[in-house]
């Protein structure tokens, strides 16, 4: 595209989209050049290749230059995407292709081998058997015969896909694109319209509540910022994402940076913060070059920076990369590994809102949390509501993994309950082997059995189990999984991550790992082995645990003995066969 | 050695504590990893205790102090990698290499480091070995392996 006709798109779209009077009505051709920007209509064939990191360990690469030597060897003349990932990871690599008049559809499994068969048939509007998964509704195009609508297939048809909307739609970096769907529109809505106190108030009204595990009420943590006088604030969103078995959000992320980006400023403005860090893990490197890159076309664009838009408002956004923490979650350690130092919480209050970083009032929010804003700005606070139960509003999204048929992220409304996700989303158990349990992450407390599946996503209906929604990953385990070495997994995570601030935690999560290897390992010497002993130690350390759980700092120590709470709870035949009769019941303990 | 951290200095001219941990990453992206040299350098230019440096270098999982191997494994560790075995297959690659994951092995030929959720937990177990991925990882798989990267030493 050349320098005029990009100066003349974001003239276009800054004209009829983002300055646009929502009452007035665009041109029967404006409105056709709009659908151009966002590919709903495309004159020339258009293929998408799903990169992101599901995709890439799946072999998207290979995917990617197949095609485009393909292309280069026929001479055709077909835009080429490195596209995103729509959440179901399982069907990687996946491969979208647009014709002109026809909707859109995705092949699944489409490794490079599969790349010349594929395009062979599909250029020639003829589908290979077995590739397609399903296409896109669109109004104008016409439908592919007997192939389903992806929003029917079951994995897609039970979730509420309120903020991952455009995951695995979009070109993830393109700003035109992403404003052509809509996209900055609440943020410069917000900025002409709303003062940073009406921001903060129609966030609180509509009950979005923290996902990274605090689910302090969002709008009350921005209120707090706010009154609290002060020169400088800063807020800071919260990527580490350090759960062991999550990835959501790097999949929102990479599928749509600049989603995160209009978060992140609609969040600054209401708290008046003009400088933001967006803290992420350095392992995420797609993350951060797509945040980069998003970044770099958002400034050009003039949507960062100084005076956004003639409104006077300056945001700064800046990337820190951190490095690797599971303590980093916690804001308070977060806030200290920002400022250079070893990430070690400390006490609460002064809340980070009042005092934080450099000691000014900073607002931590995690990205899934901060996702939610534009859309709520966007619609009303009402209409966030109506999505939920009485208690919790909204959506929660979840990385499904363990032994399922599908894995990816998913997202679905509050109230859904687990049996319905582990019917329809994951499809059931591999090899239909039977359920043992749902671990909703390291450190959400108890595990989700037979007995509660018909409890829901919901924050007051787990605790009344004793769990919380955790930080999002979705763990199936299946009767051929030892839960003695699942906890003693855990036990382990958490003496390495331990920060070794506060001694509960330091001390405690050792004795815990320590407990664990004498249940897990063989012995060389039988005689030395005293299963007794042993047992008695378990119930020592479920006194050691109560301390953990009431004196230690932060919530990594508080929520470190949870999983061998739980498993001497859930599981205690499978504990004392281990220790009694050195015989692990699934089999996978070599002890004996 | 502060002539060779010269051109990594020249980027972070705030020479402020914030600027550690992204001076650190610059470091060991360049080298690989952080030795004692680098350390002291990096305290000078921030002026800042070496301890200081030394301290927050030492707390974070991702700075490394001593060279990779030719081949460095990375093994999944996260709960959906758990779950389907990954940590049978990290005994195994600790009893076969003879190191701990963490470290290097004496000939510098392999290093082996534990790493949470890749992010394709379908294909679990996985490993990553220089950026080329091996999923569905048996216990069988290990020797054939560590065999074949032997060979192309």
């Amino acid at each position: 595209m050349s320098i005029k006709e990009t100066q003349n798109i974001r003239d276009f779209l800054i004209e009829n989209v983002l300055l646009k009077n929502s009452r007035r009505k665009l041109a029967p051709d404006s409105q056709r050049k709009l659908e151009y920007i966002r590919h709903g209509y495309v004159d020339k064939p258009l293929i998408y290749v799903g990169m992101n990191t599901c995709g890439k360990i799946a072999g998207a690469e290979k995917t990617f230059d197949k095609i485009a030597k393909y292309l280069k060897a026929n001479s055709l003349d077909i835009e080429l995407i490195k596209g995103g990932c729509s959440g179901l990871c399982s069907v990687e690599p996946l491969v979208d292709i647009q014709l002109p008049n026809r909707n859109r559809i995705s092949f699944g499994h489409i490794t490079y081998d599969k790349v010349q068969p594929l395009l062979d048939d599909v250029l020639k509007e003829k589908l290979p058997d077995g590739f397609a998964i399903g296409q896109y509704k669109s109004k104008s195009n016409r439908r592919w015969k007997n192939i389903p609508y992806i929003e029917d297939l079951p994995f897609f048809a039970n979730q509420q896909k309120n903020i991952t909307k455009m995951c695995g739609v979009i070109d993830p970096v393109s700003v035109t694109e992403y404003i052509a769907n809509g996209g900055y529109k609440s943020f410069i809505n917000t900025i002409n319209q709303k003062t940073p106190s009406q921001v903060c108030s129609i966030i609180y009204q509509s009950q979005l509540q923290g996902r990274g595990g605090g689910e302090f009420p969002t709008g009350k943590k921005w209120s707090i910022a706010l009154s609290t006088p002060s020169e400088q604030t800063y807020l800071v969103c919260n990527a580490v994402e350090s759960d062991p078995g999550s990835y959501m959000n790097r999949h929102i992320i990479e599928s749509m940076p600049h989603k995160l980006i209009e978060a992140v400023l609609i969040a600054a403005y209401a708290t008046k913060a003009t400088k933001a860090f967006i803290f992420i893990r350095k392992e995420f490197d797609l993350s951060i070059k797509r945040l980069k890159q998003a970044l770099k076309e958002a400034y050009d664009f003039g949507l960062i920076g100084h005076n956004i838009f003639d409104s006077g408002v300056n945001i700064n956004i800046v990337i820190k990369e951190g490095a690797r923490a599971f303590v980093c979650g916690e804001e308070t350690a977060l806030n200290n590994s920002i400022e250079g130092k070893r990430a070690m919480p400390y006490t609460k209050p002064p809340y980070p809102a009042q005092r934080g970083l450099w000691n000014k009032p900073t607002v931590v929010n995690n990205v899934e949390t901060l996702i939610n804003v534009p859309l709520i700005m966007k619609n009303g606070a009402d209409w966030y509501k109506k999505t939920g139960t009485k208690s919790s509003k909204g959506t929660k999204l979840f990385t499904l993994s363990g032994k399922t048929n599908n894995y990816g992220t998913f997202e679905v409304s509050m109230g859904t309950t687990f049996r319905d996700i582990l019917n329809n989303i994951s499809n059931g158990l591999k090899s239909n082997q039977d359920f043992k349990a749902i671990i909703l992450g390291i450190n959400s407390g108890n595990y989700i059995t037979k007995e509660v599946l018909d409890k829901k996503v919901d924050f007051e209906e787990l605790k009344t189990i004793g769990s919380t929604l955790g930080s999002g990953a979705f763990v199936v385990v299946d009767q051929n999984t030892c839960m003695v070495a699942l906890a003693s997994y855990f036990s382990r995570f958490f003496k390495n991550e331990s920060c070794g601030k506060c001694i509960p935690c330091r001390e405690g999560t050792e004795q815990l790992f320590e407990m664990f290897q004498l249940a897990t390992t063989k012995f060389e010497n039988q005689d030395t082995y005293k299963p007794n002993e042993i047992y008695k130690g378990i119930e020592q350390i479920i006194e050691l645990s109560k301390v953990m759980k009431d004196t230690s700092l932060c919530e990594l120590g508080k929520s470190a003995p949870n999983a061998f709470l739980y498993t001497i709870h859930h599981f205690k035949s499978e504990f004392e066969s281990h220790i009694y009769e050195r015989n692990c019941p699934a089999n996978v303990c070599n002890i004996d | 050695m502060e002539s060779d951290l010269k051109h990594i200095f020249e980027q972070h001219p705030n020479k402020q504590r914030e600027d550690t941990i992204p001076i650190l990453h610059h470091v060991q992206d360049e080298f690989g990893y952080l030795s004692e040299e680098h350390i002291v350098a990096v305290s000078k230019h921030l002026n800042i205790s070496v301890n200081k440096v030394y301290g927050v270098a030492t707390f974070y999982d991702n700075f490394k102090f001593h060279p990779k191997g030719k081949f460095h494994i990375k093994l999944c560790n996260g709960t959906g990698c758990h779950v389907t075995g990954a940590w049978i297959l990290l005994n195994e690659l600790e009893k076969q290499l003879n190191i701990k994951a963490g470290e290097t092995d004496k000939e510098g030929l392999f290093s082996l480091e534990e790493v949470p959720c890749l992010g394709a937990c379908g294909l679990a177990p996985l490993i990553e070995i220089n950026g080329e991925f091996h999923s569905n990882v048996s216990l069988q798989d290990i020797s054939s392996i560590l065999d074949k990267l032997k060979g192309k030493h």
